[in-house]
């Protein structure tokens, strides 16, 4: 009873204040942020003070099994239709603004202009996508491989659905051109402030779960999350200090600027995709990698050498997105350095991902998924090689401002990130859902190689634009003078930008059918096929380590 | 002590940080500290990353507007404002940029995409008109452009809630903006984009200010004017054709 008083009046006390704000900003954009807060006040009395059960309405809907699991896994479900549908939803704001490149009349002002668009892509695909994969994920391994449930479940439910909140006030900002201007760090400053809550919050679970262990040893993938979760909070935290003009208004001024914000936000931006997209889906690779395949990971001592390296090196990387700006040369040349060496960790992440097929690498063959997982590594070293060359001078005094480097981060993204997901989500569906096997093994290898031949006319295409790009913008003539005008390479690449939109909507129908796939799962639907392999679900040995009361 | 034996000793002490999670935590967020520390902690205080240069000032109440405007509409997504040294791109888009050129750029537009042309020294290249008629519908213009169209800046009414907490901000995070800049600010911000307004002492306190209606339209202070007023400013505070390197100019004005 104390309770629910209590909670009623914690939501009553956040309506009451978003009500005010609405009442006195002048900041059209941020009354509409008040208004979204003050609806999720709302809805959090009405399920507090009566009946209604949201959560059971939405148990039901997504059909979770009957009665508690063994392990804690309703969050881990949730992660995975959240997964599903802000990947779908990124991806299609990407195939629009890439349309939009090619077919400008495409940007309808004021909201759906690229400029107010890009960012809802990539903080969708990133932060939407990739941020629920590796809640879903880090909540499923930190269970298993630690033989307990979840610590604080309450404080996990309030991670996940605190990180959606974070996400729709992001993407509603975006919109309505509330942006600080900076590369994956663009939702203002109150949005930011509420991420580090539910942020500390992520900590605190999984940390509270590896002290809670029945195993000694803390597992590989755990370090990588580990890091991951501790490195994104130090970054963030730091490239956002920011203080607003009105704690009644959206609009912050950065607390540095010129070069010192540059190399705060490239430290920042390089990192995102170091920890964020590099050392959170290298532990997911680490879990169900060895699990699909049914062999140990390959080697002990080269993931205690390849991690400190890799979260080492890492931090060093960001000037290689300011060479040749008015950053001192000193800092340059240690971008440089730091990130050429930063290959070495790099493959050795995916030369202990690859050979771990050793003795199963029959299953590339029989395996979609573990098909897709080998794509993922494969491509993960393609781009981890490519990125040190990019960040050498040389070379970056033609990348540099192109869509070479665009072509460089799809690699990564769609080729690394994206398939290894996908892989991961295809791995825990049936388990999560007590389902025996996927609707369809067949589906999964169509989307493999739409996704790959969407990958390969992304990359194709914007590797000839970035190196047409630069070439031409330094093309002199036989009389000394600059040949191309500037509009000139635009209109050169309009046929490439076409590409990249058509690889675009391969990759966004591979993730169509998937979902079609993973929905018609849930539904306990099989369809009909000639039979592929999978690796069974030994439903036995799925079990948490209970301690037996004493005689 | 055989060499493997001192190998497996490394290898058995890390055990110690598999076995506890918080040195596993700590550890971690030591390692990753570092490289932030030693690249970052310098440029606060290492000379040529703090020079002042002659000639920079902050930006004008008006001139804020239109670049609050610029961050708001993502323009750094396809625009970057830094010129790189090299030749071609000096020739193309004119002096290298300085890193005191942007020391009051909260936050940065250095940028990381040419879409579309760098503007770092893009004031003064072209005529209001240009630019309005450009923002308005850039393929009347440019027949082979890809922006996208911004006439609704030019319907909408310039409105910032308050220009001296704005200023005051700014003040805040480093910029030397004086108390009569502050109490003037939304007469500041009024007048330098209306021709019938008396802009007082605008122009001494902001020097080089550019004081005209920007948007063809003399009646109405705009977005349109606040974006056009950024644009034509950038690149022109610093005097990049004078013959001594900077550092010689400011030293000479301290008297030194």
């Amino acid at each position: 009873m104390e309770t629910v008083v209590k909670r009623l009046g914690v939501w009553a006390l956040v309506l009451l204040a978003s009500i005010a704000a609405i009442a006195l900003t002048p900041d059209a954009g941020f009354a509409i942020h008040m208004g979204i807060v003050a609806l999720v006040a709302v809805i959090l009395i009405v399920a507090t003070a009566t009946s209604y059960d949201p959560l059971a309405k939405a148990q039901s809907i997504f059909k979770m099994p009957p009665g508690p699991s063994r392990y804690d896994d309703d969050v881990v479900r949730w992660g995975v239709i959240a997964t599903m549908f802000w990947g779908i939803a990124g991806l299609l704001a990407g195939v629009f603004i890439a349309a939009q490149l090619a077919f400008p009349d495409l940007n309808l002002e004021p909201y759906l202009n690229f400029g107010r668009l890009r960012p809802l892509h990539t903080s969708a695909v990133i932060f939407a996508f990739g941020g629920n994969a590796l809640l879903a994920t880090s909540f499923y391994v930190v269970q298993r491989t630690c033989r307990t449930t979840l610590a604080l479940p309450g404080v996990a439910r309030f991670v996940f659905w605190g990180y959606q909140l974070f996400i729709v006030l992001a993407a509603t900002g975006y919109l309505l051109g509330i942006s600080q201007g900076k590369e994956y760090a663009e939702p203002e400053w109150y949005v930011d402030l509420w991420l580090t809550v539910v942020w500390l919050a992520y900590l605190a679970v999984f940390v509270g779960t590896i002290l809670n262990r029945h195993e000694p040893h803390i597992y590989v993938a755990n370090w990588f999350y580990l890091a991951f979760i501790v490195t994104i909070a130090m970054l963030h935290v730091v490239n956002n200090l920011a203080l607003p003009v009105s704690l009644l208004g959206a609009k912050s001024y950065s607390a540095f600027a010129g070069v010192q914000d540059a190399l705060t936000q490239w430290w920042y931006g390089h990192n995102a995709v170091g920890f964020f997209l590099t050392a959170g889906f290298l532990a997911m690779m680490y879990y169900f990698v060895p699990k699909q395949a049914g062999r140990p990971v390959y080697s002990y001592r080269l993931s205690i050498i390849h991690f400190w390296s890799l979260i080492f090196l890492y931090i060093w990387a960001g000037p290689h997105h300011l060479h040749y700006t008015a950053l001192p040369d000193w800092a340059q040349t240690l971008g440089m350095v730091f990130s050429v060496m930063l290959w070495m960790p790099s493959w050795g992440g995916m030369i202990n991902g690859l050979m771990t097929l050793n003795g199963a690498w029959d299953k590339v063959r029989t395996d979609p998924i573990i098909r897709m997982m080998v794509l993922a590594l494969a491509f993960y070293g393609m781009s981890t090689f490519e990125g040190p060359m990019l960040s050498i001078k040389a070379v970056n005094s033609l990348s540099h401002y192109t869509d070479w480097t665009i072509g460089h981060v799809h690699s990564g993204a769609l080729g690394w990130n994206g398939m290894i997901t996908f892989a991961c989500v295809y791995y825990l569906t049936p388990r999560l859902w007590n389902r025996d096997r996927l609707y369809s093994l067949r589906m999964i290898n169509w989307h493999f190689w739409l996704a790959t031949l969407g990958i390969v006319f992304y990359t194709a295409s914007m590797w000839v634009a970035g190196i047409t790009q630069g070439l031409m913008w330094r093309e002199y003539g036989a009389d000394g003078y600059l040949v191309n005008s500037f509009v000139d390479t635009v209109a050169a690449l309009h046929p490439m930008y076409i590409l990249r939109m058509v690889g675009g909507l391969m990759y966004l129908s591979g993730a169509i059918i998937m979902a079609w796939n993973i929905a018609m799962t849930i539904a306990g639907k099989l369809r009909t096929e000639a039979p592929m392999d999978d690796t069974a679900h030994d439903y036995a040995a799925d079990r948490p380590i209970v301690a037996q009361p004493a005689e | 002590m055989s060499k493997n034996a001192s190998h497996s000793d490394v290898f058995e002490s890390h055990k110690k940080l598999e076995k506890n999670v918080t040195l596993l935590a700590a550890a971690t967020l030591g390692v990753v500290a570092i490289g932030g520390i030693v690249e970052i902690a310098p440029l606060f205080w290492i000379d040529n990353t703090i020079e002042k240069v002659e000639g920079m000032r902050p930006y004008t109440p008006l001139e804020q507007a239109g670049r609050n405007i610029y961050v708001r509409e993502g323009c750094y997504v396809c625009h970057s404002q830094m010129i790189r040294p090299f030749r071609d791109e000096v020739e193309r888009y004119g002096h290298y940029s300085l890193a005191a050129e942007s020391m009051y750029d909260h936050p940065f537009q250095w940028g990381s995409k040419r879409t579309g042309p760098d503007l770092a020294r893009v004031g003064g290249r072209y005529s209001d008109a240009w630019h309005v008629q450009h923002l308005k519908a850039p393929r009347s213009v440019v027949p082979e452009s890809i922006m996208p169209s911004y006439s609704f800046l030019a319907e909408t009414a310039l409105e910032v809630p308050d220009p001296a907490a704005n200023l005051s901000a700014l003040r805040a995070v480093g910029v030397p903006y004086s108390d009569k800049d502050i109490a003037a600010a939304e007469t500041d911000l009024m007048a330098q984009a209306d021709p019938e307004a008396d802009a007082g002492d605008l122009a001494a306190r902001y020097p080089k200010a550019q004081i005209r209606d920007f948007d063809g339209d003399p009646a109405r202070v705009t977005e349109m004017d606040a974006l056009v007023a950024y644009l034509q400013m950038l690149g022109t505070l610093v005097d990049v054709n004078s013959a001594a390197a900077q550092e010689e100019l400011t030293k000479a004005g301290a008297g030194r």
